[in-house]
């Protein structure tokens, strides 16, 4: 459940009808079965285990999900404890930070 | 972008802890169901970060540590055959059966063989086709395509001398069982994204409404198990128990499709034994009738093979959050790391071998505790 | 064979590439290793004068008596001994051969002797080519003239095929401790710092990266070398150092365990100060590994007093082999016979023993 970790898609090719490509692991290159995305382009970040790609990294997601690890917090430095309270027993704090990453 | 780095930032780090801190108001028990997500929590400590009352308790998401002892005693069997090559993911040459493991076998001169990926296994087949090749197809839904894969491309192109021992198991009944236990004590899952990169997030709505329990789905990185646990406790906190996503960039909402209709095509849902927990209905996949003379249980007739867990062993209690490690009579006497007679002794991150690790030191950290 | 067609090489550097050297002459018809090579005749005595005396170069002997006659010495010896089954034979950034040299005069100089005098022994499997023979003796003479060490003993054996895997080699060396000195892995005290030469994983993923099986594609290359000089270099400073231990199998959490264990100290490593380079991280991100696990063939580890790390750290950093040197870490009363990683998070964890051999692993 596994071990699998980001790489990019340098270089495509078809094997015996499929599809396969060599991903770059910061340094470390290794031949991935692409057989599960098939529309993957080079330069594309793909999440790899035991050799094959299962799923295409999004990068506007992960950039949300740093920018409200960022804006975490930053409510309660500007107005106090008192506010994030508030906001927490009102249930609204969790939705506006964790996925979308804007302030509310 | 790379995906990695960016997520094991200390200052972020620190304030994602704050915010736990600062939510938390009474003790919570939570979940982490993947052995890859317990890895991370161990290896950089997370758990000795969170409040004092914040409980992770070890989940059974570990494939090496729930394949039940009759299937690794049924792989012994299969790869000590002189006309056998066996092939296997690293972590499983370690497993203990009921007298050994496969290092043992392979030290005897059977011929086992390491492999990365199935289709190495798949590979060594094709360039041997005068021995049989088997793959011990072990793993959740994240490694079920990559097996399925091997079969589906062993039928297209003949190599007939390969074979799968199967052993997959499957996250969401695993999660039933646990939940359905008189005693559990888990109040939150942190889902395991990887499994969701492939299933997506759909199975899950059903069992947070079912058990009353919130369900996040998380990455691995120390950034997303922190973003997991303050998720789930916010939740927690505030009385409510839904399915939210703090894998995004990794897990869509319906998963990869295409690898869930080769599963549908290769694999079909059958009764699992785990180890430690015992059967669990519709908690596995085995090859579905189209490819069933790849099956290794079938083509070697080990079929009849059966092995009880050990009796002193209470793994399945410590995997539940029943029982701490050391409440075992075994533990640190017949069950060791070296020794381990139990799933969560085997891996070294599984809870008992965690905690083995802390108690010999008396180092055990509040986090950890159970 | 005459003096002539000896190999020229001299300690300012090799003069022949060992990629495209072949032996000088062929040794009769085959170009393999045949039993006979390993029955003490002709054969054998051709494969020493032919391949082995010209592959060692100035580093070896052209002694051939049944035992190396080395003049006594005063004072204290070191003296290790260590096989090598590597697998595969050549690995990216070095083979079998460099690393016997390396690995032998390392274990000698970690008890802080000057390595003077090897032994080789070789085990080969009926089949080897010659070609890769005589590449791993060109290698060892190399790594010796470069450590300063001569070659001055040694043995063939041949095993029937199948029944070993290529090259073997044992290596057993003497070193010289300097008077006043005194490196044991039971002298790590509390308040100790703890030093390592620079970074770590390199051998350990060279060679995994052209293991069957797990083959990936990387620039990483071992980084086998001979640390006497640097070893000496680091007495010079005339500090007091307590232990040496260059972190080869096991990697940097085995060394640290054993020391931590004959000293009966606690030490505590700050995982963020650790250099790992990126490609040795991805590597071991891929195949589920840590990097203080991993082998490294050019690295040691020294344990000093606080107020001395500095001096030693600078003279290390002075040296080409200790240039990346750093400060990881320190010895602590608490624990006693465990080591413990501070995370890059601000935890710790215990780090134990590795049980057996690092394997990919897929959870």
């Amino acid at each position: 459940m596994c071990l699998a970790v980001p790489g990019k898609v340098v270089h495509l090719r078809d094997e015996d009808d499929t599809r396969m490509a060599e991903v770059d692991f910061g340094g470390v290159r290794k031949d991935v079965c692409l057989q599960y995305i098939p529309d993957v382009e080079l330069g594309d970040y793909v999440i790899v285990h035991v050799g094959f790609a299962i799923q295409r990294l999004d990068e506007s997601s992960a950039r949300e999900t740093l920018a409200s690890f960022e804006n975490l917090g930053y409510l309660e430095e500007e107005f106090g404890d008192q506010l994030a309270l508030a906001r927490r027993q009102a249930g609204m704090d969790e939705e506006s930070t964790a996925g979308k990453g804007e302030l509310p | 972008m790379k995906y990695l780095e960016e997520f094991s930032d200390p200052q972020l780090a620190r304030r994602l802890l704050d915010q736990i801190h600062a939510t938390v108001t009474r003790p919570w028990a939570l979940m982490e169901v993947c052995g890859g997500q317990t890895h991370s929590i161990i290896r950089h400590g997370i758990d000795q970060l969170l409040p004092e009352g914040i409980e992770m308790i070890h989940g059974p998401g570990c494939p090496v540590c729930v394949t039940p002892l009759e299937i690794i005693d049924k792989a012994l069997e299969i790869a000590a055959r002189e006309d056998v090559i066996f092939c296997s993911f690293g972590d499983m040459l370690r497993v203990p059966g009921s007298k050994h493991d496969l290092f043992r076998i392979k030290s005897e001169g059977s011929d086992i063989r390491l492999v990365y990926s199935p289709l190495d296994a798949l590979k060594i087949a094709k360039e041997n086709p005068q021995r049989q090749v088997v793959f011990f197809g072990i793993g959740f839904e994240t490694t079920a395509p990559a097996n399925a894969m091997t079969v589906y491309q062993a039928e297209r192109l003949g190599i007939e001398n390969f074979s799968l021992l199967v052993s997959h198991v499957l996250v969401p009944p695993a999660i039933a069982a646990i939940m359905e236990s008189p005693s559990c004590r888990v109040q939150g899952f942190l889902a395991a994204g990887h499994v969701c990169s492939v299933m997506g997030t759909r199975e899950y709505p059903a069992l947070a409404e079912r058990f009353e329990v919130p369900i996040v789905v998380t990455g691995f990185e120390p950034l997303d198990i922190l973003e997991g646990i303050r998720q789930a406790v916010v939740q927690l906190e505030s009385g409510r128990h839904e399915v939210q996503n703090a894998y995004r960039r990794a897990v869509p909402e319906d998963g990869n499709p295409v690898a869930k209709e080769m599963l549908r095509d290769v694999f079909e849902v059958t009764d699992r034994a785990w180890r430690g927990i015992g059967s669990i209905p519709r908690s596995g996949w085995r090859l579905s009738e189209r490819y069933r003379r790849f099956d290794a249980e079938r083509r070697f007739a080990v079929a009849d093979i059966h092995t009880d867990e050990s009796s002193v062993c209470r793994s399945g209690e410590v995997l539940q959050g029943l029982i701490k490690p050391n409440e075992c009579a075994a533990f640190g006497k017949q069950c060791t790391p070296r020794n381990p007679l139990g799933a969560t002794m085997v891996s070294s991150e599984g809870a008992c071998a965690a905690y083995y690790q802390y108690r010999r030191l008396d180092l055990l950290p509040a986090g950890a505790s159970r | 064979m005459t003096e002539d067609t000896l190999p020229t090489s001299t300690a300012s550097g090799p003069a022949i590439d060992a990629d495209s050297w072949v032996c000088p002459l062929p040794l009769r018809d085959s170009p393999n290793i045949v039993m006979g090579h390993g029955a003490g005749g002709a054969l054998s005595a051709e494969l020493v004068t032919h391949l082995f005396q010209p592959g060692y170069g100035a580093a070896g002997t052209t002694e051939l008596g049944d035992a190396a006659v080395i003049a006594a010495q005063p004072g204290r010896l070191s003296f290790s001994t260590d096989s090598y089954v590597v697998k595969p034979t050549f690995f990216p950034g070095g083979n079998i051969g460099d690393l016997a040299v390396n690995g032998t005069v390392n274990d000698v100089s970690m008890c802080g002797g000057r390595p003077m005098f090897l032994s080789t022994s070789f085990i080969l499997e009926e089949g080897t080519p010659l070609e890769d023979l005589a590449r791993v003796a060109r290698s060892m003479g190399w790594a010796a003239e470069r450590a300063g060490v001569r070659l001055v003993t040694g043995d063939t054996k041949v095993v029937d095929s199948g029944n070993g895997d290529g090259i073997y080699v044992n290596t057993a060396g003497i070193g010289v401790i300097p008077d006043g000195v005194d490196i044991r892995p039971d002298r790590a005290q509390p308040g100790d710092a703890v030093l390592l030469s620079g970074c770590l994983g390199l051998h350990g993923i060279a060679v995994m990266s052209s293991r069957e099986g797990i083959d990936f594609g990387t620039t990483v290359e071992s980084d086998t070398a001979a640390l006497n000089d640097l070893v000496d270099v680091m007495i010079g400073t005339g500090a007091d150092i307590h232990v040496l231990r260059d972190p080869t199998r096991g990697g940097l959490a085995a060394a640290v365990n054993e020391i931590a264990r004959s000293s009966e100290v606690g030490i505590e490593i700050e995982e963020s100060r650790l250099p790992v380079p990126e490609a040795v991280s991805n590597a071991c991100g891929l195949l589920g590994l840590d990097p203080m696990f991993v082998a490294n063939e050019g690295k040691l580890m020294a344990i000093v007093a606080e107020q001395e790390a500095d001096r030693v750290l600078e003279a290390m950093r002075g040296h080409e082999a200790g240039q990346d040197a750093v400060y990881i870490g320190r010895c602590v009363a608490e624990h006693p016979g465990a080591m413990v990683a501070r995370t890059g998070i601000g935890a710790t964890r215990v780090v134990d023993l590795p049980i057996g051999e690092q394997l990919p692993r897929i959870c």
